[in-house]
């Protein structure tokens, strides 16, 4: 019956797409992963067509530091094994291991998020280099911050997710959820790499 | 380049130009009527692809037609149940690889002609050597077109005098949104882009006329008023007018003093946006020429009665949106009286959209425009008297007849053969 | 918990019953009601257009005005007429014709129809707050940054609300495609609509993530001050064209492949033959959705990418002409050897082909690149566009509309008045459009609020007013024919049509849970088969058992509604951010709620669905 996927305990093994929702939930959040990146490759490009056009604003090489940057990417690169961890605890059924390993997800975003947020202050403070500057600060900020809310907002939905389902245990309702949050966990990571790359390392080197 | 295509034209043109050119637009206007080089071309290219999809089309309402007729349902046949065919690999292939076919036969000349259209490098006579180019800077603004004569300097706005059966080079920017430029009759259109996208294009007019442009790309509230012309003039004419519009400094004073007022009244209160001579200056069209103009403010026939309404409402009914509208003066009556006999007394050249039109031929090579080798930035153009093979003093107002075809005779050029249609 | 309670019920519990579902068929319903409104808008503002170019220098509309109609006129089309139109029959029929219960995201599929209801509504109220958007459909920048008012933030975050409903609904789609098929309904065995919306539906997912870029892009620009945009900051204002042509490109292509798909099952239920060509009708559509991604600058011909660009984007558009000749070649020998049968779905289809062809034609006319310089942005390109929407998809969607009509509300549609709504709108179509392309040549650019005298471009203007008042009347006799039919109520079979696929094998209007029993599918069309082969029956697939459905939930109309209201917070700013408060809490509330609240539907039980009748189309 229906309430069977509340049930808790007894699970299979790839639990989040033992039920036609589970599925459906997993493959249409790929589909949406899709569109994410037509999204972030629209961004890039807008960013790549705009990112010598400081006008009279401070440029790339000005004021990018790549100390922060790595460790930030490292924090975010780690929260991604990390979330893995997780991901093989939970197809293992034990709850607990999975909540641990999600927990330390949630606080290297939340590290990651944090110095993200120091960097943004530095730029503005320290090189007046703020959203409304130049095509390429807006450029910048557009692209970095649409990462940044993405990250905010995979942190919001894991910790509802570990929070609602604290006393309860996985399920087969709830484990699709539980992994395809994992999977835009992922995918955050993997947008980082590119940010990292085109965004910081181009505009130092480059 | 055009070889095979002229052959091609010749077998279809007759039938093909015959219907569409019944009756399509007029002669200043329609694409189908062209006058200039870019859009004889593009014509050749159209009057193709035509024929190959009335081709494509034939066909194709041939066994519409057939099957509708021949396999309606009649009366008693309800019960028929027609074979289910799956389809046909014949049939399908042979569908496939015939457009493909076709394509490319399109393909070929499209890709030929869009090179040869962006081809702004000079051109060369018939010994090889390479002509000097004509280059204009064309700004667009909201709703009004300027031109800036490079190293010759000469500034004209709304009406662009080109010299016939010689490209004239134009290196197109926009002060504000996107334009689009687009004389039908001489050639394709290109957009005038905001800074740091400037468009690079030619046109060639191979007879004399004036030749209407359009602003094509949705600019404002005024789009549709964005009008501005082509005078195209013989190139005796041409250097005539060009040494005209250089000796105009602004400072000469007018014969009346009505005039003389009014261009008081103009220092003090328009010369800010509106300059007259070559001047950078241009918050608003040059009007250097203005009296010259065909039409006012691109559109409106050029009378008195325009005129002061544009000055006194500063054209908000005529032209909404434009950015007249912003300008602070306010002029009494009398005072735009006085300003308008200004106005109008602004015609520094013989040369105007009537010598167009009026028959008068006078060839030069412009070398007069271009006086030394090494470039000189636009120096000493003053010393630059007619050179050319003909003398451009020689008076073409005496026989202001217009539109006498004969005259043109004494052309030595590759003039078109086909001045006799108008 | 059964529809045939609510027949009953008040005014009250109907609107309740609409706010709140889940099903399938009632969105399609309130798809069809919410794309036929803007629709009749958007021919209204088609007709101001027309009566102002009636006459040369008509001042019948001011200049601004022309350009807040022209411009809502493209926006609610598209956006708000055409996309929803065919969302309604994708929604009606795409799980009929696989054999599913419902779609794969029951709480999904709403939330997209009401994200685009809230969102044409926000288009809309620009009208009362000062003017609606005036720089194109295509609203290029920098005008639309320059454009005073709010009317172009409307644009920008109305396109937005309703973009993220059409996101979603493309997803959904996609999934119930590929997850939801009956026991033998293999991707080979699909109808051609369900191929073709599935097919659109990947183009949904790919394009529209460039408009939303887009348009949020030229939001911080207007609202924020960002540059990227403005020219005088290091802005470019070309990126703007880029990104709303790598959408608006594949955009057509959503529009029209629905529409191909309509007409492979109207053609084939009519001619009383299969469809000619399956296979390679799949594989065209899959190569125009293809390719279709790779020609959005020929939108640009003449923006200045260079004669190299522009070459390799000619004849990347040239080569689509291709699958979309074998498509006309295919219908055109689906018809070969048939019993065609003059029913009005019918008769807009074959309609559809010659003034698709046309339209095709001038596709190819306008992808030859140098030709394009002169056909670009004239009345020549506003005539072509039309020959292949109004040609191909309106045609398209009101030959759909009339023949799942039965299936969708259970009565017929007077086909004495279809045909006349037809021959109305079919001549008043070519009436207005076609004279349009010489109208083009003859050098009248497109968005002219007016046209100077003296340019002989008066009579073909005239003309074309007078084929859009046709077009105008024709529409009206098919809101007369629905009221008229829809207040008779006259009841009809499953099968009305005698035709082929899935959807006819069950009673019309289907029972909310479709399927009594999975149907067992043994070949293309189905139906067909069982009739040819069997009892006319289709066989059921699994022993009758319960049923599960999802519940019904007001939370997709309050995550929608936050938005449009946090909308006008991000517009307004100042005081009103309190609004922008407002709404996105409310929104982040919904989603919380949703997330956190288990919905795991109910079952409709076996002893119940007993009592109903078979579940066939008899």
């Amino acid at each position: 019956m229906a309430e069977d996927v509340l049930k808790s305990g007894n699970l299979p093994e790839n639990p989040e797409r033992a039920t036609l929702e589970g599925r459906n939930k997993f493959m249409g959040f790929w589909f949406f992963l899709g569109g994410e990146t037509v999204l972030f490759a629209s961004l890039f490009g807008t960013y790549l067509a705009l990112r010598n056009s400081n006008a009279e604003g401070p440029a790339s090489e000005d004021i990018f530091g790549l100390g922060l940057v790595f460790i930030m990417t490292v924090l975010l690169l780690t929260s991604s094994l990390t979330s893995v961890y997780a991901m093989y605890h939970m197809k293992n059924n034990d709850f607990k291991k999975m909540q641990l390993w999600l927990g330390i997800t949630v606080v290297l975003g939340l590290a990651f998020l944090g110095m993200e947020i120091y960097e943004f202050y530095h730029y503005v403070h320290g090189y007046e280099f703020g959203y409304t500057t130049s095509a390429f600060s807006s450029a910048f900020y557009t692209l970095v911050g649409f990462h940044g809310g993405h990250v905010a907002f995979g942190l919001l939905w894991i910790v509802s997710l570990m929070i609602r389902n604290a006393k309860r245990g996985l399920n087969l309702y709830n484990t699709p959820k539980f992994y395809i949050a994992s999977l835009y966990w992922h995918f955050i990571d993997v947008v980082w790499v590119f940010i990292f790359t085109v965004v910081y390392l181009l505009g130092k080197v480059g | 380049m055009k070889g095979w295509m002229s052959r091609f034209k010749a077998v279809f043109a007759l039938t093909v130009m015959a219907l569409i050119l019944s009756g399509c637009g007029e002669s200043f206007l329609s694409a189908l009527q062209p006058s200039g080089e870019g859009a004889s071309m593009l014509l050749d290219l159209m009057i193709l692809s035509i024929v190959i999809m009335l081709f494509v089309f034939v066909i194709v309402m041939i066994i519409y037609v057939f099957v509708i007729f021949k396999f309606r349902q009649k009366k008693g046949q309800e019960d028929i149940v027609p074979k289910q065919v799956e389809g046909s690999h014949a049939l399908e292939t042979l569908w496939t690889v015939i457009p493909i076919i076709l394509l490319l036969i399109l393909a070929v000349p499209t890709i030929q002609y869009t090179f040869a259209l962006a081809d702004t490098s000079p051109e060369t006579t018939e010994e090889g050597e390479e002509l000097d180019q004509i280059w204009v800077d064309v700004t667009g603004s909201q709703y009004w077109w300027h031109f800036e004569y490079r190293d010759i300097e000469v500034t004209t706005s709304q009406e662009l005098y080109i010299p016939t059966d010689r490209r004239v080079n134009l290196s197109m920017i926009s002060d504000d949104v996107i334009h689009s430029f687009w004389v039908p009759t001489i050639q394709g259109k290109m957009d005038v882009n905001p800074t740091g996208n400037t468009n690079e294009m030619y046109i060639q007019a191979e007879e004399e006329g004036v030749y209407w442009g359009k602003c094509a790309e949705l600019c404002g509230p005024s789009h549709s008023l964005m009008d501005f012309k082509i005078v195209a003039v013989s190139p005796g004419e041409f250097e005539q007018w060009v040494e005209d519009m250089q000796s105009v400094s602004g400072e000469e004073e007018p014969e009346s003093e009505t005039a003389q007022a009014g261009q008081q009244v103009f220092a003090d209160n328009c010369m800010s946006c509106h300059a007259i001579g070559s001047s950078p200056n241009k918050a608003g069209p040059n009007l250097t020429n203005f009296a010259d103009r065909e039409k006012l403010a691109g559109v409106f026939d050029m009378n008195e009665e325009n005129l002061r309404e544009w000055i006194a409402t500063k054209g908000e009914e005529m032209k909404p949106g434009n950015s007249m509208m912003d300008a602070p003066y306010d002029l009494s009556d009398e005072e735009i009286n006085q300003v308008m006999e200004y106005l109008m007394t602004l015609s520094p050249s013989e040369i105007t959209p009537e010598s167009a039109n009026n028959g008068i031929y006078e060839d030069s090579d412009l070398s007069g425009l271009f006086p030394e080798e090494s470039e000189g930035e636009g120096e000493g153009n003053s010393d630059s008297e007619g050179n050319g093979d003909s003398e451009s003093d020689s008076e073409s107002g005496n026989n202001s007849e217009d539109d006498s075809e004969g005259d043109s005779s004494e052309n030595s050029n590759d003039n078109s053969d086909n001045n006799s249609d108008e | 918990m059964s529809t045939t309670a609510n027949q009953k019920a008040g005014i009250g519990s109907v609107l309740w019953d609409y706010l709140t579902t889940v099903d399938h068929k009632k969105i399609a319903i309130l798809y069809l009601i919410g794309g036929m409104f803007f629709f009749l808008v958007g021919g209204l503002q088609a007709m101001l257009i027309r009566i102002q170019l009636v006459v040369p220098e008509n001042e019948f509309l001011s200049a601004q005005f022309y350009n807040e109609v022209l411009t809502m006129h493209g926006t609610t089309m598209i956006f708000l007429a055409a996309m929803p139109l065919l969302f309604a029959l994708m929604n009606a029929v795409l799980p009929l014709q696989i054999g599913a219960r419902d779609v794969a995201f029951p709480f999904v599929n709403a939330l997209g129809f009401w994200l685009f209801f809230f969102g044409g509504i926000f288009l809309n109220i620009s009208w009362f707050t000062g003017g609606a958007p005036d720089a194109g459909w295509t609203a290029y920048a920098p005008l639309s940054v320059f454009s005073e008012g709010h009317g172009v933030d409307y644009y920008a975050i109305g396109l937005q609300i309703s973009g993220f409903g059409t996101l979603m609904a493309g997803i959904n789609f996609l999934v119930t495609v590929i997850n939801m098929r009956a026991p033998g309904m293999t991707y080979m065995r699909m109808p051609l609509f369900t191929w073709t919306s599935f097919i659109a539906s990947v183009l949904i997912l790919f394009a529209f993530p460039a408009l939303t870029v887009g348009l949020f892009l030229l939001t911080f620009d207007r609202l924020f001050g960002a540059n990227f945009f403005n020219p005088d900051m290091g802005g470019n204002a070309i990126i703007w064209e880029h990104l709303f042509w790598i959408f608006g490109h594949p955009e057509v292509y959503i529009l029209i492949l629905p529409a191909f798909g309509v007409f492979s099952e109207v053609i084939p239920a009519f001619a009383k033959k299969r469809l000619f060509g399956y296979s390679s009708m799949v594989f065209a559509t899959i190569l125009i959705a293809f390719l279709g991604f790779m020609v959005w600058a020929h939108h640009m011909f003449t923006v200045g990418l260079g004669p190299i660009a522009n070459s390799i984007f000619a004849v990347a558009t040239m080569a689509i002409a291709v699958p979309t000749g074998i498509k006309i070649f295919n219908w055109l020998f689906t018809l070969w050897g048939g019993q065609i049968r003059m029913t009005s779905p019918m008769v807009f289809a074959l309609g559809f082909i010659p003034t698709f062809t046309v339209g095709g034609m001038t596709g190819v006319m306008l992808a030859s690149a140098a030709a394009d310089f002169q056909y670009h942005d004239s009345y020549f390109v506003v005539a072509h566009f039309h020959y292949v929407i109004v040609g191909g998809v309106v045609l398209g969607i009101f030959a759909g509309l009339i023949y799942w009509w039965p299936k969708m509300f259970g009565t017929f549609l007077n086909e004495k008045l279809n045909h006349w709504f037809f021959w109305l709108f079919f001549i008043g179509f070519h009436l207005t459009f076609f004279l349009q392309h010489f109208l083009g040549l003859m050098g009248m650019p497109r968005r002219y609020w007016t046209f100077l005298e003296g340019q002989n471009l008066d009579l073909f203007n005239l003309i074309s007013t007078i084929g859009a008042f046709f077009m105008a009347i024709g529409t009206l006799v098919f809101l007369f024919n629905v009221v008229k039919t829809q207040l008779k109520g006259e009841k009809v079979s499953g099968d009305p049509w005698d035709a082929r696929t899935l959807e006819w094998s069950i009673p019309s209007p289907p029972p909310f849970y479709n399927f009594k029993q999975e149907p067992l599918v043994r070949g293309l069309d189905p139906l067909w088969i069982e009739k040819m082969q069997g009892n006319g029956k289709i066989q059921p697939a699994e022993p009758l058992g319960d049923i599960h459905m999802p519940n019904r939930s007001l939370t997709p109309f309050m995550i929608s509604l936050g938005l449009f209201i946090a909308g006008f917070g991000i517009m307004y700013q100042g005081g009103m951010w309190v609004l922008a408060g407002i709404g996105f809490a409310t929104t982040f509330g919904s989603m919380l709620y949703r997330s956190l609240k288990d919905d795991i539907g109910y079952h409709v039980h076996k002893e119940e669905l007993e009592e109903e009748g078979d579940g066939s189309n008899g």
